[in-house]
């Protein structure tokens, strides 16, 4: 059967979040962005939501079981809040998410309960590469197996909370597969930089540049042990969650430029009684909706093991991209002058928009 | 129920079913139809009248939710799904042939939306007969298309003979020769004709009323020659001192100071919009599987996973044709699911048919660009799929007609406040 309800559970998720996004992360973003600083309160309140939380099974120290359509849902709501700090706030799931879909039963038991028994502490993982023609499926950053050990070189990218960290977990190039590695950050070998990233948006996310040179990590630190792991689950729930990401953030600028074009007017009527803008608004709507289902189907896919969940994800991101890209732009389009404008948020959702292309790998579902 | 992509079997089966004849049936006569305008797929029509009273489907309408039964209780109504699913199935095999299916299609759901259960019962059974049946429904006219407030068409009460008299000339209409003239072959149609029975009234005249085949005064003065769809007729039809019984009208004979007869009638239009918005996305799958298929002959691989940046731009461009397919199909899905489920569904229907219209012009514009010669000539069907395809963003509501209903929906507004 087809349906598009979410379960009551669900629905009561959904509404907490967006009680956090509307409330909390919303009023903050704009001071956040140009201070380059996120107040750690903002982010363990959004970890009190218990999303990773509750996507780990009891055994593990959770309190339910892993579902990538939950995911969607309440990412798709905080991201409408602000992409920044959702980002921060998901960042250990980077980290615990590939451990639960990949990591063999002694890492599940060993790492799972320790990252989600406090509070928000900073886990993370880094897939990015500083490239053109960065593939997450060919990476530059090589795993050599020597002895019983890996020695691992390289330089990541965007790696979120890097400095914080105690442990990251590293992807890396495996005579081919990407597979991943477990590296605690005082491990001989790896430099992080001394100055955050500056990137186009994401300003307060403290993200870093990752050096790698001739770390060695024990064999049992490799995800999935010895036998490894497949990437692909891990990937997909990477591109899902970056889809969803967009369609949080193209909601926000939709929905903000629709109300400014209800109440700006000019020629005697409210701007959005022209169709100009009207129909603008309408290709938005349409188009958020496109993307937003294709990305539930991807997850649902997930969920359920299809075959072609990889591929639908590959494609709900992709899509995602173009559609963030496209709704951000008329957003500040619509606001015309004051659209430029940095005291109305739509100039930052555009500057998030173009980085749909560019964040797979800054959060998972 | 939860969030789930589940296709019920019925609708894989329908799919199953339909494919095969598309396949055996359509695809071979497609090509023929498209050369010999107004000539009529007898054939075809008497096979799928034939197997669809075979399998129990009268016609593709949703069946009345009249009976009870605890199956039906128990299993969620899948009704528009799934006429959705078979539409885009038989859309694939040929669009023109889409419209040759025997049945009722917007006449009959024109009264499904507006006529009583009398209404329903006298003109909605003789789909169920033994011979192909049509119906049609008239609004366009020379100087009214998407602006019904501009139809000049006028009903008259005759109160001496308790008839209305019609006079008017309607155009465009669909399968208006089918419905209306008399063939031998096909049982009796009619068509539903558009009015106003107070042209001072402006919108709150308008009423829609039945019209048998073969009424005196009815005519259809001519079939247009089109850019695609040839095989399915479209008919001018003229309407001079036509008289139809009273009860013929559908919704109330008095104006009324509100539009909700109007809206009534309108509402067809949200049953319908995914409807449209299926038939054309069956006609841009069949042209990218076309083009799937042709570039895999040539060795040509899709390399799906790859960052765009590593793309050629063919697969680029298949990649995002597989994107937009694939959304807009959902978008119909999830429409026509909130119609079988009784949530109001207009915004969605109508963002259905946007989206559904602009993808499927674009794909098949796009594969016949990237097939070059073999896309252009006339020995493949990619160009007529083209032709075909372009019908879709403009009948039932153009695409900026329906860019109209979705921003007055999500805006709030009503047709005065954005016109």
């Amino acid at each position: 059967m087809y349906s598009f309800d979410p379960t009551e559970e669900q629905q009561m998720l959904i509404d907490a979040v967006s009680k956090y996004a509307v409330n909390d992360l919303r009023p903050a973003a704009h001071d956040a962005e140009e201070s380059r600083d996120l107040p750690k309160k903002l982010v363990s309140k959004g970890w009190e939501l218990g999303l990773l939380q509750a996507s780990i099974p009891e055994t593990y120290g959770g309190f339910g079981e892993r579902s990538a359509v939950t995911g969607v849902l309440a990412l798709e709501e905080m991201a409408f809040g602000d992409l920044a700090c959702t980002l921060a706030v998901l960042t250990p799931s980077l980290y615990a998410m590939p451990i639960l879909l990949a990591g063999n039963e002694e890492q599940k038991q060993e790492y799972l309960p320790k990252i989600i028994e406090g509070n928000w502490s900073a886990y993370t993982a880094a897939l990015i590469e500083y490239a053109f023609d960065f593939d997450p499926n060919t990476l530059k950053t090589v795993a050599t197996l020597q002895g019983d050990e890996y020695v691992i070189n390289g330089e990541k990218a965007f790696v979120p909370f890097a400095k914080e960290a105690d442990a990251i977990l590293v992807f890396a190039n495996l005579d081919g597969p990407t597979q991943g590695f477990i590296i605690h950050k005082d491990a001989i070998g790896v430099t992080l930089s001394n100055e955050r990233e500056k990137l186009m948006s994401l300003n307060s996310l403290p993200l870093y540049r990752v050096k790698l040179e001739n770390v060695k990590v024990p064999s049992a630190n490799r995800l999935g042990g010895t036998a490894g792991h497949d990437f692909e689950p891990i990937l997909a729930s990477m591109r899902i969650a970056n889809a969803a990401a967009a369609v949080g953030v193209a909601n926000a600028a939709f929905e903000y430029s629709k109300n400014y074009a209800k109440e700006r007017e000019a020629f005697g009527v409210k701007i959005a009684q022209k169709q100009a803008i009207a129909f603008m608004l309408a290709e938005m709507r349409t188009e958020i909706e496109a993307i937003r289902l294709l990305t539930w189907e991807a997850a649902w896919k997930l969920d359920q093991g299809k075959q072609d969940a990889f591929s639908e994800a590959y494609l709900a991101s992709t899509g995602a991209t173009d559609m963030a890209m496209m709704v951000t732009d008329r957003a500040v389009q619509i606001l015309g002058g004051h659209g430029y404008i940095r005291e109305h948020p739509v100039e930052m959702w555009m500057r998030n928009g173009r980085g749909f292309a560019t964040f797979t790998g800054l959060a998972i579902v | 129920m939860p969030i789930e992509f589940e296709a019920p079997k019925p609708i894989t089966q329908a799919q199953f079913m339909l494919k095969t004849v598309s396949e055996e049936m359509i695809r071979p006569k497609s090509r023929y139809f498209d050369e010999h305008e107004h000539e009529i797929p007898w054939d075809f029509i008497e096979f799928m009248q034939m197997a669809m009273k075979a399998t129990g489907g009268s016609s593709l309408a949703p069946r009345e939710n009249g009976s009870n039964s605890e199956e039906k209780e128990r299993r969620p109504p899948i009704a528009y799904q799934l006429i959705a699913t078979q539409i885009e199935s038989v859309a694939w095999g040929d669009l023109g042939f889409y419209h040759c299916l025997p049945g009722g299609a917007l006449g009959a759901a024109a009264i499904h939306a507006a006529g009583t259960p009398e209404q329903k019962e006298k003109f909605l059974g003789r789909f169920k007969d033994e011979k192909p049946t049509f119906a049609a429904m008239c609004i366009t006219e020379s100087g009214a298309g998407s602006d019904n407030s501009a139809i000049r068409t006028r009903a008259v009460l005759d109160e001496k003979t308790n008839e209305w008299v019609i006079n008017g000339e309607k155009i465009f209409v669909t399968g208006g020769d089918k419905s209306f003239s008399e063939y031998e072959k096909l049982g009796k149609g009619f068509i539903v004709v558009w009015a106003t029975i107070d042209p001072s009234a402006g919108r709150k005249g308008l009423r829609a009323f039945v019209v048998e085949s073969g009424t005196p005064g009815v005519r259809v003065v001519k079939l247009e020659h089109k850019l695609g769809i040839r095989c399915s007729d479209t008919a001018a039809i003229s309407l001079v001192d036509a008289r139809i019984p009273f009860e013929n009208i559908l919704g109330s004979p008095t104006v009324e100071k509100t539009t909700t007869g109007f809206k009534g009638a309108m509402a067809t239009f949200d049953a319908t919009r995914p409807l449209v918005a299926a038939s054309g996305l069956g006609v841009a799958r069949a042209a990218l599987e076309f083009l799937k298929e042709k570039l895999t002959e040539q060795g040509v691989q899709i390399r799906y996973g790859l960052p765009r940046q590593k793309l050629t731009s063919i697969e680029r461009d298949v990649i995002d044709m597989d994107i937009m397919l694939k959304s807009a199909w959902l978008m119909v899905i999830k429409a026509t699911w909130m119609a079988d489920n009784k949530k109001p569904n207009g915004l969605e229907a109508s963002m259905s048919k946007v989206k559904g219209g602009d993808v499927c012009v674009k794909i098949t514009q796009k594969v016949v660009e990237i097939l070059g010669p073999l896309g252009y000539s006339r020995e493949f069907l990619a160009e007529k799929w083209m032709r075909d395809a372009r019908i879709t963003d403009i009948y039932e509501g153009t695409g900026q007609i329906n860019r109209l209903v979705v921003a007055r929906q999500i805006l709030g507004y009503s047709g005065s406040e954005l016109r």
